[in-house]
């Protein structure tokens, strides 16, 4: 009768169940005489009293427990009271001496269970000891092997059986045990045992901690069989136990034939996850067995679902097997293939356990280690399926090279096959190829130092990429210049004529100055020297011929020493030995002495001269500007410059005010990378055409042109004058930081040392941190546990996750800067 | 024992003992007339004297070659007896690199001249021993080498010298009693003397070196073959059809190369009789110490094998000796044989050394080689080096250094140090810029045949300059001689330095491991370092390691305890050059080495770091700053925005509001700092 009662009592109780887990206000305990106490007693409700003396003091230890206690007790409907014996209203629940006050339970005005304080130590032992009082019909206390066998016979065909193992009653698994029987007394015979004996009789080691089992007995029909058993692994707590059992009530195998990413069952909602063994109607019915033998191994782990492949719409590829989706949501679903229905086993768990290691170590970081971060390497890698026309340039091999260099003049590209830059160089190569068509006499050619090592070897090459000439007659020059289609070409146009120039004439000299003598170089020249010397002037000549050898394919020179030298001397006011420079663009002709310089100082003299004063820098050019190791003062402009702002610097440079600076203007049409200078200069892009001050050499301070002052002669001096008196203020520093390895290395030795430390007989001396060595042996059995996946599942995984990455890549790209 | 390596036989012991026996007699003339002096002398002409005498020719050095027989290669004249060479002539490789296929040329010697190309000389796959000494004469020829022939040194000795090079000259007197002195010898004679094992009845056992090779003198008969080398196998493989049974005994079981990874044992081409064992053909394998046995011949003319002390038990006549069987019945050699071949390899030949030299044998795992250190000079005496088979002891059952495909590259590393020791000419290297270092080593770890072959004993070694901006690279140097680095070298390793190795996965080669097992190759960069398949691995020291530390490392470590390490991961082509699978990994080691950024750039990224940072990554500085930018292309530059390592600038200007994806907000520094990978190594 009163279990029946009960029972309509509990109908309330799922309820009761989702509140458990929040915490709401406190109920505090009230503190009522006896009398009324007894007289707040209802039909069929449970009541717990603690009884004491009036003169007890208000607070002790179990007091604070038994206030605790009230608030979940109250969940399942038991009121809490502390009753205080007063010497007028003598109760016989009220003890006769201080120390043997107790505490009692009713059901109704029924005594149910009297207490000792001491049994009822913390609040889980109050609710566990209450509850188990009060489900003494639902919780079936057992001590011998027997027992269990008696109630699995009873049961087979008709419930299940939860039979847990907990080490003393009043534990907290105690408590999580009898929380979840109230819950699920009535759909599950719940068994209880201390016995440790009985533990090990049904075949487990741990016995240090509590565990519960689900037997299940219902679908079993031939009473000779016994009862399946799933042990749930997680510790137990009430939250688990409940998501245990409710993966237990959920169907063992589900049969779907949707989008596995638009599935859901109750395990997602539990938090565990989905595993789909995909099957053909072909082996249907072999898959169903495969993956009903899954869902048995992962019960409690993982929901395990059959996916039908031929009736699904969506696209999966074409060899998995098997589709892992995590509980996690947005993560998109793996696709898997597994040869071997335990890996399935070993690749849930694992990425049980890979999702614990990601919350201690940043697991991210690891998988950028194999995203390539090298720009040159990427990009040629990206570009690898694209076919270059590279028949435009002849393949040398080592029984073709010397016969070819003899032949004609060459040009040679070395490079390796495997070498990114050589491969990007090699693009820029086919490029100046494709422009030299049929217009040039020297020819392309290629030698790919992977194939012929030895003879890159024999020319010096061991570098790459190596550019070298060969002219007949003359040893092979190394290209100096930059790697690229424009600056290749000029070298070979430049070196089409020999350097210096023999000039015969006076008027072949002019028109050598003009220009017109060697018009279709002058687009890669823009200054012409000449050098100009008496016929007896041997040194000086030996000199300049050198110097200009030196300076071949990088600027024209000619050489005139006739006897009629003096009629250009006088005309253009030099005194022999002399230097011409033409420049053609500005259509100037300015000469220089050469009083006895040798070959290198003229190279010297040269060189500088084809500095422009106020020249626009180009990513090709800064270089040779940055040699003078002088702050840039930069004029940026969007487009061409405004010829005012050229006068003014260009006045300025005349009147010798900029000598401490190289001035210089940027056209963002030209060098859109100019916007990200500026971007590290200002916050916000300031508005264009912008002046400013870079002291790249020291201190890498940055000074800009006030932006509402006009670009005049005046504001610039004025302005240059306070930079100089330390006045203005710069507005950001250049970061001065070392370039750092972009991401950390695998650290074998580490790895290895873990694994070494595994075998104890091979024990390293220097390990002297055993517990660091621990735990890195443990990272290391995880992740090789993981590993020992068949490779292909590997791939699969990895393309996977490198997609997943993609979307995420160029965001985090730019945030990194590279 | 493999014939692949095996170099010249010296004379029969016999002949040579009458010369020592009398060294007065011999020496007599030489002091009469003053001896011719030399530089360098090399006993031998087999390929490994051969190989010196070609370094030294090219250095312009004064040598000679003393050869007893009157061509070169005599070994291979007689030796292997079935003709057959089991090093692998591989002509085929699919690819040009011409340092490359010397990794699967086993039989040709370096040299400038490509048509000295084994390949040139047979078509076979194991050639013909014929074919060998063909080469051997040309090699010689072709190039020129002094060899003097027909001249058998019959005595070696030392003189005391002061001025000479090493303290002493070494005294060589010929067969007809010339004596020849000489600044540095360099011994390459081989193994020559048949290896024997004494015990009752080893008369009647015929040896390799004479037995028959025509197989119809083994018709129909039982035979037993003490040893379990190639040379037993391959004496057993020529007979095994026409006998009844073959059983081979020796002391241990039998080592296949394929599961030891080392070429001098059993070879694969050799092994009919372990398939027929296995199937029970009637032929078999026995292990037993050879030294407890004993052989009685009976009446028919009939051999028994029994143990040693049951002849001791003293009843001599043949028929009533004891024999294992009468005990144990089931005795599985109960069986009598009509022959016993001895095929227990060779020795080095003592005989002709003084006492003086005091060259002495190994200790007890490599009593048939002469002693000598890691640089192959011998303990004894400085200036007398051991070349070719004799000088295995360094590499035995490791390596390759006991064949022709492995010494090839120790000789050339004897003759570098020589070249130094003696001439100042420091050990060659190259000199790049740090921004090469990770193509350098892609490079040799690519096509280097020295390495690959010569794993464990060769290394190349990367000098880092000061501040790590550059580095000299040296290839192939003996890595057990590693702490002495600087005086063999001559070059200077003061700011730390990287070892290339190749190497097999530590537990995956032994003679009961299986090779074959599931998951043995390791595809994934994080787990190269148990790569099973040859590798290279790469050793960072912060120093110089020293003697001390090279000699008490770790007992299965190549080289001391490094300062980090990276495996590159085994490859099932043998190509090291995946960008990210290989390279990658690679450069991300060799920059948390050396703690910089060692990424190629663009020109405009060299360009945008130049105005926004003080300092450049080494890409920029050695190459942008020279004027030497890779400017790239359109369509690369395209691949480069859409992977998002590339900006490009000419959106910015319209999306110039989200400064905070900008690059160049946070482009004030280059990435994090991160954590060196050896600022952790301290705390472990």
């Amino acid at each position: 009768m009163m279990s029946s009662s009960f029972n309509i009592f509990r109908v309330g109780i799922s309820f009761v169940m989702m509140c458990i887990f929040y915490k709401s206000a406190v109920d505090s305990l009230s503190e009522l005489s006896p009398q009324k106490y007894f007289s707040t007693l209802q039909p069929g409700k449970a009541s717990l009293a603690y009884f004491c003396q009036a003169d007890s003091p208000r607070t002790s230890v179990f007091l604070e427990e038994l206030n605790e206690a009230v608030k979940p007790l109250q969940d399942y409907g038991i009121s809490v009271a502390k009753v205080n014996c007063v010497k007028e209203e003598t109760s016989r629940y009220c003890g006769k001496e201080k120390d043997l006050v107790k505490a009692y339970l009713f059901r109704g005005n029924i005594l149910l269970r009297e207490f000792p304080t001491d049994t009822l130590f913390d609040v889980n032992a109050i609710v566990a000891h209450v509850l188990f009082a009060l489900l003494f019909n639902e919780v079936k206390y057992i001590t011998t092997l027997e027992d269990l066998q008696n109630i699995e016979n009873a049961l087979k065909g008709k419930a299940n059986i939860a039979f847990s193992y907990v080490r003393a009653i009043g534990t907290p698994e105690h408590r999580a045990v009898m929380e979840a029987a109230f819950v699920y007394g009535t759909t599950y015979q719940f068994v209880l045992t201390t016995e440790t004996a009985l533990l090990e009789s049904i075949g487990t080691e741990d016995i240090k901690n509590a565990h519960l089992y689900f037997f299940h007995c219902k679908q079993v029909l031939d009473l000779t069989e016994q009862c399946r058993r799933t042990l749930m692994e997680p510790p137990l707590t009430t939250l688990n136990i409940h998501r245990f059992i409710k993966t237990m009530e959920a169907p063992l195998l589900t049969e779907v034939a949707e989008d596995p990413q638009q599935v859901s069952t109750v395990h997602l909602q539990l938090g565990l996850p989905l595993v789909f063994i995909v099957s053909q109607q072909a082996t249907y019915e072999a898959d169903r067995r495969t993956a009903e033998w899954v869902a048995w191994r992962l019960l409690g782990k993982a929901g395990v679902l059959l996916l039908l492949r031929d009736s699904l719409e969506v696209d999966i590829p074409q060899h998995a097997n098997v589709v892992f989706r995590r509980a996690e949501e947005g993560v998109p679903v793996e696709f898997l293939v597994l040869h071997d229905v335990d890996l399935i086993i070993s690749c849930v768990e694992s990425n049980m356990h890979i999702e614990e290691i990601q919350e201690d170590e940043d697991d991210m970081e690891s998988s950028d280690m194999d995203i390539q971060d090298d720009e040159v390497a990427e990009t040629v890698y990206r570009d690898r399926k694209r076919r270059l026309p590279l028949e435009l340039t002849v393949e040398l091999t080592e029984e073709t090279f010397n016969a070819t260099v003899v032949a004609s003049d060459s040009i040679v590209l070395f490079y390796a096959g495997w070498q990114a830059v050589s491969m990007a160089f090699l693009q820029s190569y086919i490029d100046l190829a494709i422009k030299l068509k049929g217009t040039s006499n020297m020819l392309l050619t290629r030698v790919n130092c992977a194939d012929w090592s030895d003879l890159c070897t024999k020319q010096n090459v061991t570098e790459f990429p190596v550019v070298k000439m060969y002219k007949e007659g003359k040893s092979p020059v190394s290209y100096p210049g930059m790697l690229g289609t424009e600056d290749l070409l000029k070298f070979i146009q430049l070196n089409r004529i020999s350097c210096p120039v023999n000039i015969t004439s006076v008027q072949e000299a002019e028109e050598y100055l003009s220009g017109e003598l060697y018009e279709d170089l002058i687009s890669y020249s823009s200054v012409s020297v000449l050098g100009l010397f008496s016929p007896n002037m041997t040194t000086a000549k030996e000199d300049f011929t050198e110097a200009g050898n030196y300076l071949k394919g990088c600027v024209i020179t000619g050489i005139y020493s006739e006897d009629d030298v003096l009629i250009l001397s006088n005309k253009y006011a030099a005194t022999l030995p002399a230097l011409l420079l033409a420049r053609h663009k500005e259509g100037k002709i300015e000469s220089i002495p050469l009083a006895n310089s040798p070959a290198q100082d003229i190279v010297q003299i040269i060189t500088d001269a084809l500095l422009e004063t106020f020249p626009e820098i180009t990513v090709e050019n800064l270089p040779i500007y940055l040699r003078l190791q002088k702050p840039l003062l930069i004029l940026f402009s969007d487009g061409s410059i405004n010829p005012q702002y050229k006068k003014a610097i260009l006045t300025l440079v005349n009147e010798k005010h900029l000598d401490s600076l190289t001035p210089c203007w940027l056209n963002l049409k030209n060098t859109p990378v100019g916007r990200g200078v500026l971007q590290a200069y200002f916050d916000a892009l300031p508005p264009l055409p912008l002046l400013v001050v870079v002291n790249l050499h020291s201190g890498g301070h940055v000074f800009a042109f006030p932006s509402d002052q006009a670009i005049t002669e005046q504001n610039l001096l004025l302005w240059l004058k306070k930079l100089e008196a330390g006045l203005e203020s710069h507005i950001t520093i250049l970061p001065a930081q070392e370039w750092k390895p972009p991401l950390p290395a695998y650290d074998f030795l580490s790895m290895m040392d873990a694994a070494a430390s595994q075998h104890p007989t091979r024990k390293d001396p220097e390990c002297t941190k055993e517990t660091d060595a621990q735990e890195n042996d443990k990272k290391h059995e995880d992740k090789s546990a993981f590993r020992k996946e068949p490779i292909e599942t590997l791939r699969i995984k990895h393309w996977n996750r490198s997609n997943l990455f993609k979307g995420e890549k160029s965001f985090k790209h730019d945030n990194k800067e590279l | 024992m493999g014939f692949s390596a095996a170099a010249r036989l010296w004379g029969p012991p016999g002949l040579l003992l009458t010369f020592v026996l009398h060294p007065a007699l011999c020496l007599r003339p030489a002091q009469t007339s003053a001896p011719r002096h030399r530089d360098y002398c090399v006993l031998g002409a087999g390929p490994a004297g051969l190989q010196m005498a070609y370094f030294l020719q090219r250095a312009g050095r004064d040598y000679a070659v003393f050869e007893r027989a009157p061509r070169p290669g005599s070994f291979f004249t007689r030796y292997p007896r079935h003709r057959k060479l089991i090093s692998i002539n591989k002509r085929h490789t699919g690819k040009a690199n011409a340092e490359f296929n010397l990794r699967h040329d086993w039989n040709s010697l370096l040299s400038h001249d490509p048509r000295l190309l084994f390949r040139h000389y047979s078509r076979a796959y194991f050639p013909d021993a014929g074919d060998m000494v063909r080469y051997l004469d040309d090699f010689a020829d072709r190039l020129g080498l002094h060899v003097l022939y027909n001249t058998t040194i019959a005595h070696v000795t030392l003189n005391k010298d002061r001025q000479a090079w090493n303290g002493h000259y070494f005294i060589l007197t010929d067969g007809m009693g010339h004596a020849h002195r000489c600044s540095v010898l360099l011994v390459a004679t081989g193994l020559s003397v048949p290896n024997q094992v004494d015990f009752p009845g080893s008369e009647y056992v015929e040896g390799y070196e004479s037995v028959s090779v025509d197989p119809k003198d083994f018709e129909g008969q039982n035979v037993l073959i003490l040893g379990r080398g190639n040379s037993a196998f391959e004496t057993a493989e020529n007979i095994l059809g026409v006998t009844n049974f073959i059983h081979m005994l020796s002391r241990s079981r039998v080592r296949l190369s394929w599961a030891t990874h080392y070429v001098g044992d059993l070879r694969a081409i050799n092994n009919g009789l372990l398939d027929t064992y296995q199937l029970k053909s009637l032929d078999g394998l026995l292990e037993s110490d050879l030294t407890d046995l004993a052989v009685v011949k009976d009446r028919e003319g009939k051999f028994h094998v029994t143990l040693k002390f049951f002849l001791e038990e003293g009843n001599q006549s043949a028929d009533a000796i004891t024999l294992p069987q009468d005990d144990s019945d089931n005795f599985a050699m109960r069986v009598a044989y009509d022959r016993v071949i001895r095929c227990l390899g060779w020795n080095f030949d003592f005989s002709i050394f003084n006492k003086s030299l005091r060259l002495s044998s190994g200790g007890e795992f490599s009593k048939k080689y002469p002693l000598v250190k890691a640089s192959y000079e011998s303990k004894g005496s400085r200036g007398l080096f051991v070349l070719g088979t004799a000088s295995h002891s360094v590499d035995y059952r490791k390596s390759a250094g006991g064949f022709i495909h492995g010494f090839r590259y120790t000789v050339r590393a004897v003759h570098r140090l020589l070249e130094h020791r003696h001439h100042s000419v420091a050990w060659p290297s190259t000199q790049h810029p740090i921004s090469q270092l990770t193509s350098s080593i892609v490079r040799r770890v690519n096509e280097a045949s020295g390495l690959y072959q010569m794993f464990g004993v060769l290394a190349d070694v990367v000098l880092l300059k000061e501040n790590a901006t550059a580095f000299e690279y040296l290839e192939e140097f003996p890595m057990q001689m590693l702490a002495q680095l600087e005086t063999i070298t001559g070059r200077k390793a003061r700011h730390g330095l990287f070892v290339i190795n190749m190497e097999y996965g530590r537990n995956f080669s032994g003679p009961d491991k299986d090779v074959f097992f599931y998951d043995r190759s390791v595809g994934h960069t994080e787990d190269a370092w148990q790569s099973n398949f040859l590798h290279p691995v790469i050793y960072y020291y912060r120093h110089l390691p020293t003697e001390q530390e090279v000699r008490f490392r770790p007992a299965d470590w190549a080289l001391p305890r490094p300062t980090a390490i990276h495996h590159i991961v085994e490859d099932f082509l043998t190509d090291w050059t995946a960008p990210v699978g290989h390279i990658l990994p690679l450069r991300r080691f060799l920059e948390n080495c050396l703690d910089t950024d060692l990424r190629s750039f663009y020109a405009e990224s060299c360009f945008l770091f130049t105005l926004t940072h003080q300092k450049l990554p080494p890409f920029c500085q050695q190459g942008y700053l020279r004027m030497q930018g890779l400017l790239g292309t359109e369509s690369l530059w395209r691949h480069g925005v859409e992977s998002g390592l590339l900006r490009d600038y000419t959106i910015v200007g319209r999306r110039r509001e989200d400064q905070g994806q900008g690059p160049l907000s946070s482009s004030q520094a280059p990435g994090p700092p991160v954590q060196p990978l050896d600022s952790n190594k301290e705390e472990l």
